[in-house]
């Protein structure tokens, strides 16, 4: 994409410098929090022309290749991983009637939908995907919202790219599931919390005896490839007299194929559960399936700090100056002291605001008892482990993405601004917002 | 004077817990010391002196500031002080206005609904918050008369908390009226824009009628007052709460958001001739010169994003600065539950990050919405003789690390942080807000994305 001559220049730059590759842009910061680390006073970030990380230290050791675009910030951090949200699929005019139909995360016509996808509906042109990268969320795990028992599956993806294959980091990574009267106020049925735990638990059992059926037609296939030249069979698995005939695969069902995924931990539950019924329910269902669970909302986790620590589940919490019943400011200060991993997110909002802003919320925490260095690591590394993509962004380290955000004084402070967002090395906004 | 009898010491002592401990709290001078004050109707003073006695400030000044002897000294160092919150559009309270049997309710009064027991109004006190318009949703054109409050400690009713004097006869709020899509609906309701209007200036030309036919009335009951055949005139709740607004004396609070809608509130102001505030006006920053050239003020709830539906889609962040460039008076308002009462301050800190100034920022959470209210007199800014109604900070007031450490209205705290029964209401948790039937609607319907409510 870039042109011959700007990529000759740079290579014959990088060549004259001695440095190890064509640097694209420098960073140099007054204070770098690497959140992996502790912060480094004035100091430099390389990115190179792959997008990584290629060097990161004190401003005095640092060697920045001549023709690397230098920018220069007083607070550089990672580029903020919001670890739900349904921007995207969810547009800025919030409507669903005449021409401009842009609410795709929840789909009434039944409960249970596990087979629908995000990537089907990921509008990376959308508005709200420009603003939440303005206030410096590089990457975003978005996709079907809270509403039905199963909404479909989530993705992650860059808050860059024209269109959806250009901006899909993880092209699903989770499916949204919802406990308790949010569900029952979409449909009829489940009409109570105690229906749609039964329906859920009934759908789960159906995906296990569908992956069994898989499996038994697999095994049955192994065995007629191993015992090909014994002859013994006929062409349709009929053999002599009481033999059982060979288990055909079933027909390919998507939605069991995606419930099965999460048997076999493949993709992960997201639940969203607020109170504390809800949060009991998903841990048990946890228990009895076994998947990789992820708890989100969990207003009310404060009263299950104990059995959420020990069923080792993290915990997308709520945005902090949401309306969720029962929500506290402290919350997330409460999740950390207890040693509860977990990140907060921006989630989903039915009017106004039509979308959260990361850093905003995550300042409301700092305010209240969490403080700058873990609400900082709750929006960056904390949620790209949950994610399971910090090899990847949520941490400034070399060989990480090259995904900054750039800010003239502390990030969380409402008068401070976000002044450059970078992702992948590619400088998306150098304006003061 | 030592030398009294023990007896009438006692009686004493009886006589002034009798009268009353909040009053008598009231009547002995309290001196506030060392805090940075911020008046709002001049610079900031540093180590700042605020006297305080019977509800009103007697004395602001620097730290040379001379007490009434034997005041009860309140020392504040490091902290900042300031005039009181006013919220001119808030939804807690669990107020309620007119029905869905009609578009237009203006005999209809919000006050009549409010709940001064009301959790939500904790938001409010938590938040620095002392005096608010209480009002109904704009689900209506006219959704009914509005309910200027103050919160006043140990109130029992919502007489306790009126500025008016009495409910029968004073006037004690504005007029809650909106247009654009969300008053837009099935019959009874408008189907469009233009009808919208049509049936506000069909009502109003009715009430102009009939304040014409009082003033006959009470001129011919002048010149000829043995007249009896003159049947005495039937009193219509409609038409008298809208003669108050034609006469300029209840102030039109107008929910609106696009630019052309604006246009149609400027309209209406010039046709009847009312005092209106502009609530939202999302698109305001469209029309700042049109705003500046009426005299109409604009109260803005800040959101984070644009959009939520169409209407707000050109939400743009500079708005605070350049109504203010524009001369256009400013205000910031919660519309709780939309945003919440405890974060009023953020809205005018993310405006100063916007570009609006800091000295404008301030005086459009204190001042600028009192002027909305016709309450300048009383309240909006620390001066001598104004009602002495100020929040105790624990820094900077557009710091989203300082706290509100303390709530005063009328020289009685009314919210203490340090208090744990308080502070539970400024961080929530379990069951704290307990909402009642109708927020927990008004709640859903948000979540839920359905409009016709609130914004």
């Amino acid at each position: 994409m870039k042109r011959l001559g700007t990529t000759l220049l740079l290579v014959a730059v990088a060549a004259l410098a001695g440095g190890p590759a064509a640097a694209q842009v420098a960073v140099r910061a007054e204070t770098l929090h690497t959140v992996s680390g502790p912060p480094i006073r004035n100091a430099v970030v390389i990115a190179g022309a792959d997008g990584k990380i290629e060097w990161v230290g004190p401003a005095a050791d640092a060697n920045i290749p001549d023709g690397a675009r230098v920018l220069e910030a007083a607070v550089v951090t990672p580029g903020l991983v919001d670890p739900h949200s349904v921007v995207g699929l969810s547009g800025a005019l919030n409507s669903n009637v005449g021409p401009v139909r842009d609410q795709d995360q929840l789909e009434r016509s039944s409960p249970i939908q596990p087979d629908l996808r995000a990537i089907d509906a990921y509008d990376a042109n959308e508005t709200l995907v420009e603003w939440v990268r303005s206030y410096g969320v590089t990457t975003l795990h978005t996709g079907h919202g809270p509403g039905a028992l199963i909404s479909g599956q989530t993705m992650i993806a860059k808050t860059r790219g024209r269109n959806v294959e250009q901006a899909t980091l993880v092209p699903a990574r989770m499916l949204a599931a919802t406990l308790g009267n949010a569900v029952s106020s979409n449909f009829q049925s489940p009409g109570t919390s105690s229906k749609g735990v039964a329906m859920l638990r009934g759908a789960f059992i159906g995906a296990q005896a569908y992956l069994e059926e898989v499996r038994k037609a697999e095994e049955a296939g192994d065995e007629d490839e191993s015992s090909d030249d014994n002859g013994d069979e006929d062409s349709e698995g009929h053999h002599d007299g009481d033999a059982k005939p060979a288990p055909k695969p079933p027909p390919r069902d998507l939605a069991k194929e995606a419930l099965g995924q999460v048997l076999d931990g493949e993709l992960s539950l997201l639940i969203t559960a607020n109170t504390v019924p809800e949060i009991a329910a998903a841990l048990r269902l946890q228990s009895e399936f076994g998947f990789d669970l992820v708890l989100d909302g969990a207003a009310e986790s404060y009263l299950l700090l104990d059995e959420i620590r020990e069923a080792g589940v993290p915990v997308v919490l709520h945005p902090t100056m949401s309306r969720v019943r029962n929500g506290s400011y402290e919350t997330a200060a409460k999740l950390a002291d207890a040693g509860i991993p977990f990140a907060l997110q921006t989630g989903f909002e039915g009017y106004v605001p039509k979308t959260r802003v990361l850093l905003w919320e995550a300042a409301i925490a700092a305010a209240n008892g969490l403080g700058r260095e873990r609400a900082l690591e709750a929006i960056t590394l904390s949620p790209a482990r949950i994610l399971g993509i910090d090899d990847r962004v949520g941490s400034i380290e070399v060989g990480k993405d090259a995904d900054l955000a750039l800010f003239d004084g502390d990030p969380f402070e409402y008068t401070s601004h976000i002044c450059g967002v970078i992702i992948e090395a590619e400088v998306m906004s150098t304006e003061c917002r | 004077m030592r030398k009294r009898t023990r007896p009438f010491t006692l009686i004493l002592a009886l006589a002034a817990l009798y009268v009353a401990l909040p009053a008598a709290a009231q009547e002995e001078p309290h001196v506030f010391r060392g805090a940075q004050i911020l008046p709002i109707v001049g610079p900031p003073i540093d180590s700042g002196v605020l006297v305080v006695q019977g509800g009103k400030i007697t004395d602001v000044g620097g730290p040379d500031t001379r007490a009434p002897r034997g005041a009860v000294e309140h020392d504040l160092s490091g902290k900042v002080l300031m005039p009181g919150l006013v919220d001119t559009h808030s939804h807690v309270g669990s107020v309620s206005g007119g029905d869905r049997s009609s578009p237009l309710h203006p005999e209809v009064r919000n006050l009549d609904s409010i709940d001064v027991a009301a959790d939500s109004v904790w938001r409010a006190r938590a938040g620095g918050i002392t005096t608010l318009n209480m009002m109904s949703g704009s689900g209506h054109l006219m959704s009914g008369q509005t309910a200027y409050v103050k919160l006043r400690d140990g109130a029992r009713t919502i007489e306790d908390w009126l500025y008016c004097d009495d409910p029968l006869t004073g006037i004690c709020g504005g007029m809650k009226m909106a247009n654009g899509t969300n008053s837009i609906g099935s019959p009874p309701f408008p189907g469009t824009r233009s009808k919208s209007a049509a049936l506000v200036r069909n009502l109003y030309h009715e009430a102009v009628a009939y304040v014409e036919k009082m003033a006959e009335a009470e001129t011919e009951d002048g010149d000829d007052e043995d007249d009896d055949e003159d049947a005495p005139a039937k009193r219509d709740l409609r038409m008298e709460a809208l003669a108050e607004v034609l006469a300029g004396d209840r102030i039109v609070q107008h929910h609106t958001h696009r630019h052309n809608d604006i246009a149609t509130v400027l309209r209406l102001k010039e046709e009847f001739g009312f005092r209106v505030v502009v609530q939202h006006g999302t698109e305001s920053w469209k029309v700042a010169e049109e705003l500046a050239a009426a005299g109409v003020p604009v109260s803005i709830t800040w959101i984070d994003s644009p959009g939520g539906k169409e209407e707000v889609i050109d939400w743009n962040m500079e708005m605070a600065a350049l109504l203010e460039q524009a001369g256009v008076d400013v205000a910031f308002n919660t519309d709780d539950s939309v945003t919440d009462s405890r974060l009023l301050f953020r809205a005018a800190a993310i405006a100063v990050r916007y570009g609006m100034s800091r000295e404008k920022a301030l005086e459009a959470l204190t001042l600028a919405p009192a002027r909305m209210l016709g309450l300048e007199d009383r309240i909006g800014s620390l001066e001598a003789g104004k009602d002495a109604d100020f929040v105790v900070l624990s820094g900077d007031p557009l710091s989203v690390y300082s706290k509100v450490e303390q709530t005063w209205v009328e020289g009685t705290m009314i919210y203490d942080r340090s208090n744990p029964d308080h502070r539970k209401y400024a961080v929530g948790g379990y069951k704290v807000y307990r909402t009642t039937a109708e927020e927990e609607h008004m709640t859903q319907q948000l979540l839920s994305g359905e409009t016709g409510e609130t914004r």
